[in-house]
C-alpha cells in the first residue's frame, strides 16, 4: 500500500494537500480518483472533515454506495474487506472527487449515519440497506426504498439470484397474500405524517403510482390542510428493474443497450456515461472521429430530452398545444437518429472504443437541416410558453432552491444552474473532445421553476451551436479504435492473421477481458450528472455496476421545494425538475 | 312576442341545440388538431363528421356503472343537473323573431338562476363519488363558480340599464342601431371571462384540471352519466356564446343575411374563440384566479355598473 498521486484528468495541480494529512490508506484506481480507506469508526469524522473541516472543502455528496467483496478476487492491496461502503465526494472549488471507503467485516455491517452532514444521505443510505443489508445507526428512517417493504434478502448481495428463474417457482397462499396486503395499508405514521393538526385533520391524498402528472410510476403521498401541502413524500423503485443487479450477468459489451434505458429519453448519451468509465477502466483510446460523433448524438438527445421535457412541463401547467409542437419537432431530431443509428429511442449505438458504423452519406444535410429548423420553433415556443403571464405566474418563485441546498443535495445539471451556479461538466472535467466546442453555460439566479425552465430552453440553442460545429469539423479517419479490447473488433485483417482472429473470436463471443480494476466515469447527462462506477475483476462480466443518476437526488429534494404550497404548484415544481423515473429507480 | 308554433320551436331549439352541443365534439376536436399540427378524427364519414355518431353509439352501450362506495341516487341526479339546467336556459334565448321557446319578461334573470343551479350539479358529483380527487374539483367548482357568478350577474347589469329590461328580445331590439358591444365593452369583456368560468373551460377549467386532478369532479364518471357532463360543458359553451350574441352582439341583427344566419355566425364565432382559448392558454393557480375574481373583475363590474348607471341617469333628465 502506498501513498500515490496520478496526474488528473483535466486538472493541472495536484491538490491533494489537504488530503495528506487525512490518516488511511490509499488505493490506485485506473481512474486517478483518490481513494482513501478508513476505519470504519472514523468515516463519520472524515467525512465531516472533508466537508466542513478543509480548504476548499468537499461540498457535495455525490455518491454513497456499496461493494459486496465476498467473490472478489483481484483485491491486491486492499484491507480486507466483506462489504465496502463507498462514499464519493465532489468539490466545486478543486474540481475533484475524493472517494472514501471503508471495510466492513464479520457480519458487523452497521455504520453511522450521515444525514446530519448531508441530508441528501437519507435516500443513498436507505438503498445501500436495502441493496446490501448494511445498517446505519442513527438514520431517521431506516426503511427499503427500491424494493417492496416485504421482499426478502438483499439483492445487490453476490448470493441473491439475479434471474427468477434462479428463484424457487412463485407461490402465493393467502397467508402471504394477506401479508403482502396488509403491507400495502396506508398507515400515516409510518410515513412520518400527523393525522391531525392544532384545528384540523389532515386529508392525505395519494398521487400516483398511476397519475397524469407524475410522469411515470411516481407515489407521492401528499398530507393537506385544504388544499396547502403540509408535507409530501415520494414513494420510489415502482420502476425498479435491478440496473445494476443486471451488469454483474451481461458482458461489458452487452450491457450497452441496458444502459440506454436508464434515463430513456437520452438515448445514447447514457451508452456515453457508461463506455467513459469502462473506456478508462480498459485503457481503450477513442479515435477523434469516434468522439465528435458521440459529442453530436449526445448533443442530439439533450435536445430531444428537453423538447419532451418542455412540451409535457407545459402541459402539466394546463396549457395543451406546446406537447404537439414539442413532439413534432423531437420527431424530426429522431429522424436524423434514425438516419445514423438506425433506431430511434434506445438507439445503443456507441461502442467500447467508438461506434457502431461511420456516419451514413448525405448526413451532414440532414443535420444542418435540423439546426437550422429549430431555432424559429424555439423563439415561437418563447412567445407561447415563456412569455405567457400565466405561465409566468404559475412558476416565477415556485420551488425556490438555493445554491447552497442544491450543492448540498447533490443536484446538478440544469437545476444546479438555475441555482445560479455555473457548472457544467462538458466545460469543467471536458469528455469525449467536449473542450474544443465553443459553447456558453446559460445560468439562472432563483433557482425557481420559471429559472429551470429558461435554463433548459437556452441549452437547447447551446446544443445546436455544439452540433453545428460537429458538422462543420467532423475530423476523418476511424470510427472505431485499433485497441485489441475495441468491440466488436476490427474486421479487416481477422482472415489474414491468426492473432487477429483469435482476438476477434474471443471478443466476440465471450466479449472483451477488461483487466482488474476501478474506475468512475461521468458525464454531463440530459438531467444532471450521470456516473458510472465500474469494478472488475479480470474478468468478461462486470463485477460491480454502480449507476449514479442525477433524478434520484432530485427527486429527493421535493418534499422541501413544496412544503406550504399548493397542489398546482406541486405540478410545477415536478415538472420543473425533468427527472425519468428509471433515472431515479433504475 | 312569442312563438307562433310553440311546439315546434321548442321541438326545433332542443334538435338544434342538442346537435350544435354534438357536433362541437367533432369540430372541437378538429380545430384543436388543426392549430397543433395534426389531424384529428378524420376516418368515419367525411371529414370524420360521423365520428360523433359512433362515440355516442359507444357511449350508450356502455355499462352503467355506479362506483359501490358512491352515494348512488345523488351520484345518478348530478349529471341530470347540469344538462336540464342549460337547457331550459335556451328557452329564452330569442334565436330569430319568432323563433323562441318563452318570451319571459325576467329572461335573464332566468338564465342567471340557471346558471347558478349549474353549480349543484358539479358540487353533487364530486361530493357523492367519495373519491378525494372528486372532491377537491368539486370544492374548487364551488368556490370558482360562486365567486365568478357574483359579477357575471353584475356585469350584465350595464345592458339591462341599457335597454331597461330583463327581457332578452327586447334586448335584442335595443340593440338595432348599435350593438351594445360598444357603450358595454368592459361589461362584454367581463361577461366573456365569467362565461368561461361558468362552462369550466380552459384557462378555468380548475375543476377537473388534468394534470393536478386526473379529471377533477368527474373521476369516477364513465359511460352516458360521464356523457351528460360532456354534453352539459358543450351545452354551456353553446349558451354562453349565444348569450354573448344575444346581450353585446345585436342577436339576429344584421343585413342582408337572413336573422337566424346572422344569430348563427355569432353564435359560432364565439364558440371558436372558446376553443382556441383552450388551444392557446395554460391554467392559473387557484389562489391567482380567486385572486382575479374578487379584487379585479368585481370592482370592475361594480364601477362599470355605477358609470352606465350615472350616464343613463343622466340622459333621462
Amino acid at each position: 500500500m502506498t501513498t500515490h498521486t496520478l496526474p488528473h484528468p483535466g486538472v493541472d495541480e495536484p491538490s491533494f494537500t489537504a488530503l495528506q494529512n487525512l490518516e488511511g490508506e490509499r488505493q490506485v484506481t485506473r481512474d486517478g480518483i483518490e481513494t482513501i480507506w478508513v476505519p470504519r469508526e472514523r468515516v463519520h469524522e472524515t467525512l465531516n472533515h472533508l466537508k466542513n473541516g478543509v480548504e476548499r472543502p468537499y461540498k457535495m455528496l455525490y455518491d454513497l454506495t456499496a461493494i459486496d467483496e465476498r467473490n472478489r478476487v483481484h483485491r491486491d492491496g486492499q484491507p480486507p474487506s466483506e462489504f465496502t461502503a463507498v462514499y464519493q465526494l465532489y468539490s466545486f472549488d478543486r474540481n475533484e472527487y475524493v472517494r472514501v471507503k471503508t471495510a466492513l467485516r464479520d457480519g458487523e455491517l452497521t455504520l453511522d449515519t450521515i444525514t446530519d452532514i448531508w441530508p441528501a444521505a437519507n435516500w443513498y443510505e436507505r438503498e445501500v440497506w436495502d441493496m446490501f443489508g448494511i445498517r446505519f445507526a442513527g438514520h431517521p428512517h431506516l426503511e427499503r426504498i427500491l424494493m417492496p417493504r416485504t421482499w426478502e434478502g438483499h439483492p445487490l448481495r453476490k448470493d441473491h439470484p439475479a434471474r427468477a428463474t434462479e428463484m424457487g417457482p412463485f407461490r402465493l397462499p393467502p397467508q402471504k397474500e394477506e401479508n403482502e396486503q396488509a403491507a400495502l395499508r396506508f398507515r400515516p405514521e409510518e410515513w412520518g405524517f400527523a393525522r391531525s393538526g392544532e384545528d384540523s385533520d389532515f386529508l392525505f391524498l395519494n398521487l400516483g403510482p398511476q397519475h397524469p402528472g407524475t410522469h411515470g410510476v411516481l407515489r407521492i403521498i401528499v398530507q393537506l390542510d385544504g388544499e396547502e401541502i403540509v408535507h409530501a413524500v415520494p414513494e420510489i423503485g415502482f420502476h425498479h428493474r435491478g440496473a445494476e443487479k443486471m451488469g454483474e450477468r451481461q458482458s461489458w459489451h452487452t450491457y450497452i443497450p441496458y444502459t440506454d434505458r436508464v434515463d430513456y429519453l437520452g438515448g445514447v448519451m447514457n451508452n456515453l456515461a457508461y463506455l467513459t468509465a469502462l473506456e478508462t477502466l480498459a485503457g481503450v483510446p477513442v479515435p477523434p472521429r469516434a468522439q465528435v460523433m458521440r459529442v453530436m448524438l449526445s448533443e442530439l438527445f439533450r435536445i430531444i430530452s428537453h423538447l419532451v421535457w418542455y412540451g409535457t412541463f407545459a402541459q402539466d401547467l394546463g396549457q395543451m398545444s406546446p406537447v404537439f409542437y414539442t413532439f413534432n419537432d423531437r420527431e424530426r431530431a429522431f429522424a436524423i437518429i434514425e438516419a445514423i443509428c438506425g433506431a430511434r429511442m434506445h438507439p445503443n449505438w456507441f461502442r467500447l472504443g467508438g461506434v457502431a458504423q461511420d456516419l451514413p452519406s448525405g448526413w451532414d444535410a440532414m443535420v444542418l437541416d435540423f439546426v437550422h429548423y429549430l431555432p424559429p420553433r424555439l423563439a415561437e415556443y418563447d412567445r407561447e410558453v415563456l412569455r405567457n403571464g400565466i405561465f409566468q405566474r404559475r412558476t416565477k418563485g415556485v420551488g425556490t432552491l438555493t445554491a447552497a441546498e442544491a450543492i448540498d443535495w447533490g443536484v446538478t445539471g440544469p437545476n444546479l444552474r438555475a441555482s445560479g451556479v455555473e457548472w457544467d461538466f462538458r466545460k469543467k472535467r471536458p469528455y469525449s473532445s467536449y473542450e474544443q466546442f465553443r459553447f456558453d453555460i446559460p445560468t439562472g439566479t432563483h433557482g425557481d421553476c420559471y429559472d429551470r425552465a429558461v435554463v433548459r430552453v437556452e441549452e437547447m440553442r447551446q446544443s445546436l451551436r455544439i452540433i453545428e460545429q460537429c458538422v462543420r469539423q467532423m475530423p476523418p479517419g476511424a470510427y472505431q479504435s485499433d485497441h485489441p479490447l475495441a468491440t466488436p473488433p476490427r474486421k479487416a485483417r481477422t482472415m489474414q492473421d491468426i492473432e487477429t482472429l483469435i482476438t476477434h473470436f474471443l471478443n466476440v463471443s465471450w466479449g472483451p477481458v477488461i483487466p482488474p480494476g476501478e474506475a468512475f466515469g461521468a458525464i454531463e447527462a440530459t438531467k444532471g450528472n450521470n456516473g458510472y462506477y465500474l469494478i472488475s475483476d479480470g474478468g468478461t462480466i462486470s463485477y460491480r455496476t454502480r449507476i449514479r443518476t442525477p433524478s434520484f437526488p432530485h427527486m429527493q429534494t421535493l418534499p422541501m421545494l413544496c412544503r406550504g404550497r399548493m397542489i398546482p404548484d406541486l405540478l410545477a415544481v415536478l415538472g420543473a425538475m425533468d427527472y425519468v423515473l428509471a433515472d431515479i429507480d433504475r | 312576442m312569442t312563438s307562433p308554433y310553440p311546439i315546434l320551436s321548442i321541438v326545433g331549439i332542443l334538435i338544434v341545440v342538442l346537435s350544435i352541443a354534438a357536433g362541437l365534439i367533432w369540430l372541437e376536436r378538429r380545430l384543436l388538431a388543426l392549430w397543433q399540427d395534426r389531424y384529428g378524427p378524420n376516418r368515419v364519414g367525411p371529414f370524420g363528421l360521423l365520428q360523433v355518431l359512433a362515440d355516442m353509439l359507444k357511449i350508450f352501450f356502455k355499462e352503467d356503472w355506479i362506483p359501490p362506495f358512491a352515494d348512488k341516487y345523488v351520484f345518478i341526479l348530478a349529471p341530470a343537473v347540469i344538462v336540464v339546467t342549460v337547457l331550459l336556459s335556451f328557452a329564452v334565448v330569442p334565436v330569430a323573431p319568432g323563433i323562441i321557446v318563452t318570451d319571459l319578461n325576467i329572461g335573464l334573470l332566468f338564465v342567471l338562476a340557471m346558471s347558478s343551479l349549474g353549480v349543484y350539479s358539479v358540487v353533487l358529483g364530486g361530493w357523492s363519488s367519495d373519491n378525494k380527487y372528486a372532491l377537491l374539483g368539486a370544492v374548487r367548482a364551488a368556490a370558482q363558480m360562486l365567486s365568478y357568478e357574483v359579477f357575471m350577474g353584475l356585469s350584465l347589469m350595464g345592458v339591462v340599464l341599457l335597454a331597461g329590461s330583463f327581457d332578452l328580445v327586447r334586448i335584442v331590439e335595443a340593440q338595432r342601431h348599435l350593438w351594445f358591444v360598444v357603450p358595454q365593452f368592459l361589461g362584454f369583456v367581463l361577461f366573456l371571462i365569467a362565461g368561461v368560468a361558468e362552462t369550466r373551460r380552459l384557462p378555468f377549467d380548475l375543476p377537473e384540471a388534468e394534470s393536478e386532478l386526473i379529471a377533477g369532479y368527474h373521476s369516477e364518471y364513465s359511460g352516458m352519466k360521464f356523457g351528460m357532463f360532456f354534453v352539459g360543458e358543450y351545452l354551456g359553451v353553446t349558451l354562453i356564446s349565444s348569450l354573448i350574441t344575444v346581450l353585446f352582439l345585436g342577436g339576429w341583427n344584421g343585413p342582408v343575411l337572413p336573422p337566424i344566419v346572422w344569430f348563427l355566425l355569432k353564435m359560432f364565432a364565439f364558440i371558436c374563440l372558446f376553443i382556441l382559448l383552450r388551444a392557446a392558454l395554460p391554467r392559473p393557480r387557484f389562489d391567482q384566479l380567486m385572486n382575479l375574481g374578487w379584487k379585479l373583475l368585481l370592482p370592475l363590474a361594480l364601477a362599470n355598473l355605477l358609470v352606465t348607471g350615472a350616464v343613463v341617469l343622466a340622459k333621462g333628465t
